[in-house]
């Protein structure tokens, strides 16, 4: 696994034998269970996930922004089922030691998926807690060995305006892209997502691989991915070449740098309905304790 | 006269005998039925189901912003039919201008209400700072002059070339209220573009028409 938080505890302090041996047994089916497209179990839980309600399968499916199939919130469920999601392989290149295309299923093959329940933010001011099932991003790019100079690592959403409507409108300059300081694609939070509640991920939510970084603003979280490279550049990112002023590339969740068009100093739970309460939104969205380190003396005005 | 009717002409005659306060109710009754539920909500009765999708509250907001619109634009139009197809609807055009007002102010009313729940700290640097917001705000205050004195005893009171002066505020209102619709959007969206195009050509026939009139005089 990808370098862990240090700590006296280790799993087996944590976890019950019995649940830490099933644990090991459970992964192999259910990562067999995800290449065949059933619907699996819940997923092993990790002391990442939150202890909040999370969101219904409903309201996690059918209020997505994937500007891919157009601008309104219900426009992704409505139009993402004509995406194909298979085969689907992902080119994973740059400062790697073994480039190349990665099939999902050979990705899936290798791979160790348990469920996160993590807080996820909109830059828009609202916020759902949605329990993905994926692996660790660190665990994929050291399948792809990452060459020692590399700093960064971009990413990029499939193109293919005929499956995909909106891009044949070029509001934003397709494809979307979206880039991460290498720490920061380390970090053991940092997640592939291939599913929500045990299930295939939906297309609307990013079918069949998206990232998760639950610190950022949600746009960072890129969807349907068929491209990492890894770089010693800052790589692009869309938002952040749409509209720079409101847009920055690290984009971390913080309630005292307000968008220029809104405050972010709070936002809205969604599924509360009409009476839904406003919630104070939290530094690095409640994971400061992890992530916090990574911007040590920064700027993070001038780093927004 | 014994001519044929003009499409105008017969169009005039199907309007002409439409009361004025069906106007008033028909056009109020989206916004009646927001304030109903959203009141019934806080009793814990719940008229709108799922219609309204996963957030009702930027459904709401969203919609009354552009019925604001909308009745905004049909407004204007009243007095350029009149000029370009001698169509006759100015009786429409009080109605369409206080529900215009009607649902300004809703929209702003449920906005600080429902999505910032009286925060009154973020509601002004909102509405202080964030220039989209603060076009916004501008529009609806451009807007409560005209409300106040869309009425007959207004008119008199204020005599019709001081009224109609007055009521020029109109085209900078809704010129604001176009470039409100479309900076609040995250990109160039087609649908607040089309209305910001429609509202410039609108405000293009008035501009010609009152040139033209202080031209001759």
């Amino acid at each position: 696994m990808a370098h862990r938080f240090k700590s006296d505890l280790t799993w087996s302090d944590v976890t019950p034998e019995n649940v830490f041996l099933n644990r090991r047994a459970f992964m192999a089916g259910s990562a067999a269970m995800v290449a065949g497209g059933i619907a699996g179990p819940a997923f092993a839980a990790s002391n990442y996930s939150t202890k909040e309600e999370p969101n219904t399968w409903d309201e996690i499916t059918n209020y997505n922004n994937f500007y891919e199939f157009g601008t309104g919130k219900s426009d992704p469920a409505e139009y993402a089922g004509a995406l194909t999601t298979s085969p689907w392989k992902v080119e994973i290149g740059g400062m790697v030691d073994k480039p190349g295309d990665y099939s999902f299923e050979d990705i899936m093959a290798a791979m160790t998926v348990e469920e996160r329940i993590y807080r996820f933010r909109c830059v828009e001011a609202w916020s759902m807690v949605i329990p993905w099932n994926g692996f660790e991003l660190a665990d994929l790019l050291n399948m792809a060995g990452v060459q020692s100079g590399a700093k960064y690592v971009a990413f990029e959403t499939l193109v293919r305006p005929e499956e995909m409507w909106g891009q044949k409108r070029n509001f934003v300059p397709w494809p979307y892209r979206e880039g991460l300081r290498l720490d920061e694609a380390m970090h053991p939070l940092t997640i592939m997502a291939t599913g929500i509640y045990g299930k295939d991920i939906p297309n609307q939510n990013g079918a069949p691989m998206r990232l998760v970084v639950p610190w950022k603003y949600g746009f960072k979280s890129i969807k349907s991915i068929v491209k990492i490279t890894l770089t010693d550049k800052q790589p692009e990112a869309s938002w952040n070449m749409i509209q720079p002023r409101e847009y920055g590339f690290y984009s971390n969740v913080n309630p005292e740098v307000d968008h220029p068009r809104w405050s972010q100093a709070s936002e809205r739970r969604v599924g509360g309905g009409l009476l839904a309460k406003r919630i104070p939104t939290q530094m690095f969205n409640g994971y400061a304790d992890e992530v916090a380190g990574l911007y040590e003396g920064m700027d993070l005005t001038k780093n927004f | 006269m014994s001519h044929a009717l003009t499409p105008s002409e017969r169009i005039n005659a199907v309007l002409r005998p439409i009361p004025k306060w069906l106007i008033y109710l028909v056009g109020a009754a989206p916004g009646l039925y927001i304030i109903v539920g959203t009141v019934l909500a806080f009793q814990g009765v719940d008229l709108f189901g799922g219609s309204l999708g996963i957030d009702p509250v930027k459904t709401i907001e969203r919609w009354l912003g552009e019925l604001a619109i909308q009745f905004f634009v049909a407004t204007l139009l009243i007095s350029v039919l009149r000029d370009q197809f001698r169509l006759k609807l100015i009786k429409f055009r009080r109605p369409l201008g206080l529900l215009t007002f009607f649902y300004a102010f809703l929209h702003l009313a449920i906005w600080a209400w429902l999505d910032l729940q009286w925060r009154w700290a973020e509601i002004w640097t909102d509405i202080l700072k964030r220039p989209f917001m603060t076009i916004g705000m501008l529009s609806l205050l451009l807007l409560i002059p005209l409300a106040v004195t869309s009425n007959n005893a207004a008119i008199k009171k204020l005599g019709p070339v001081a009224w109609q002066k007055l009521h020029k505020l109109a085209y900078p209102a809704i010129l604001l209220g176009g470039v409100h619709y479309v900076m609040m959007q995250r990109v160039w969206e087609t649908e607040a573009l089309i209305y910001l195009g429609a509202i410039c050509v609108l405000l293009g026939f008035r501009v010609k028409k009152h040139l033209k009139v202080s031209a001759r005089a």
